[in-house]
């Protein structure tokens, strides 16, 4: 109970203005600030956000495809298993080839961290920080803070109540949000740079005996916008996961810094 | 009672939309960990660039053809990590002196920025670790991301500049192959010291 190590991250933003209408695959998003519930030290209630540089759309399998035929070492049959569980890219019909039943518009899945972060370094770009996904998720149709328009929590938690058997639709499906960015909610979910940041405590994960000292840390955790169940969900998921792991409904889109480059 | 909740939370979730919920997946490390393992089960797949407590330049691999207890940390952490080490010396001390002498402990900081080669040395000096057998290494926080990735550490930096992180001391063999992987500080560690004891009867090369 004491040690609460989930981040909920309630939204605050100041000063957000309407992004510069810019071309190409990537959006400006930020600058921003996020309230983390959790609080991420003592006495610390808000996370400040650079603005940064975000795909509009999630990869997608046509896309990660054209990565793998130019760095091989990422084949499935290739790739270092501490890279890359074994259902990595499962889904194709073959290591360089995705075969009748994948398109090449629908998001690409099955992809462990290791991958994705080769993937966004390959072109040059990175993947998003938790905070940096956060803020752009927490945008509405209208307003940066989608919280404040009516249904907007409650459409992410249907979506996250759909048991995803579904065949995945294409990427763009989405609306753009007041960024630009589509697919943020509704369609798979995604990879961010720091998954492995949210600490949860030894006892309400492992069992293990609260006697031995599970983390090194001065930071108290404690909650705080309890209505954002969905950054809940997102966070409790993340903790979840290893680097290599891959699922079939977790994607990924690249980050960059600063201004939005012609691309 | 909330705590559990939103741990069942979490497992339900995982099992839901993970094709790998950590039960499942825990199962399967440890059968990975039993058959017989390729190269590519190595975290020295990792290509990483770090500099030791000297200013060395090296590489994760730095101990290939050694066994190697390997954790992440930071110097001026002022709780678990003097605790870390403490622990690492304790096993060495309860280990046979020909495996102790083959033995090798890497330390990689989560804190680039503070953690300079020379608070590394000052700190090695300071708990007066053997420096022929153990290396204190920083790299770029990217590497730290990856490195941290691959050891299942988690750790966040907070606004004053101290960090959150997982304690887990991973015992590698000759190739770089995960053998066991201990969380948590304290404890008795049976399961490194029963793994590196079998080592003697049982050499890897």
């Amino acid at each position: 109970m004491r040690h609460l190590a989930f981040v909920t991250l309630a939204l605050v933003l100041a000063g957000a203005g309407v992004p510069a209408a810019s071309p190409g695959d990537m959006a400006r998003v930020g600058p921003g600030v996020l309230r983390p519930v959790y609080a991420p030290a003592p006495g610390v209630t808000t996370v400040d956000v650079a603005a940064f540089r975000l795909d509009r759309l999630p990869v997608t399998n046509g896309e990660f495809l054209s990565f793998v035929t130019g760095h091989p070492g990422w084949r499935r049959d290739r790739v270092a298993r501490v890279f890359a569980a074994d259902g990595y890219l499962a889904h194709w019909a073959g290591p360089a080839e995705l075969g009748p039943d994948v398109r090449p518009d629908q998001p690409v899945t099955r992809v462990s961290w290791f991958a994705a972060k080769a993937y966004c370094s390959a072109r040059g770009k990175r993947l998003p920080t938790e905070a940096e996904w956060e803020l752009a998720a927490a945008a509405g149709d209208t307003s940066p803070d989608g919280a404040a328009e009516p249904g907007f929590r409650e459409r992410i938690l249907a979506w996250y109540a759909r048991p995803s058997t579904a065949e995945l639709p294409a990427v763009g499906s989405g609306q753009p949000n007041f960024w630009g960015i589509r697919d943020l909610h509704g369609l798979v979910w995604e990879w961010v740079l720091d998954y492995n940041s949210t600490l949860v405590s030894g006892d309400s994960r492992s069992g293990k005996s609260a006697d031995r000292l599970p983390f090194c840390g001065t930071g108290a955790f404690t909650a705080g916008d309890n209505e954002d169940y969905a950054s809940f969900m997102r966070l409790a998921f993340r903790s979840s996961l290893e680097a290599r792991y891959t699922t079939r409904a977790l994607g990924f889109r690249c980050a960059g810094d600063g201004e939005v480059a012609s691309r | 009672m909330r705590v559990m909740a939103i741990a069942a939370v979490a497992g339900l979730l995982a099992a839901g939309v993970a094709a790998a919920p950590p039960a499942a997946a825990q199962d399967h490390r440890h059968k990975a960990m039993e058959a017989a393992l390729p190269r590519g089960d190595s975290v020295y797949a990792l290509s990483a660039s770090l500099v030791d407590q000297r200013g060395r330049p090296v590489g994760l691999d730095l101990f290939r053809g050694h066994p190697v207890l390997i954790s992440m940390f930071y110097a001026t952490c002022p709780d678990a990590c003097p605790l870390l080490i403490a622990d690492l010396q304790r096993i060495e001390r309860e280990l046979p002196p020909r495996i102790k002498a083959d033995l090798r402990i890497v330390l990689v900081s989560v804190d680039p920025e503070r953690d300079t080669p020379n608070a590394l040395r000052a700190l090695a000096r300071a708990r007066h670790v053997d420096e022929s057998r153990w290396r204190l290494l920083c790299a770029h926080d990217d590497t730290v991301r990856e490195i941290a990735a691959l050891l299942g550490i988690k750790y966040r930096r907070l606004a004053d500049g101290s960090f959150n992180h997982s304690s887990v001391i991973t015992l590698l063999d000759a190739d770089g192959v995960v053998l066991v992987r201990e969380e948590g500080i304290g404890g008795s560690h049976s399961a490194l010291l029963r793994s590196l004891r079998a080592a003697q009867s049982a050499p890897s090369r």
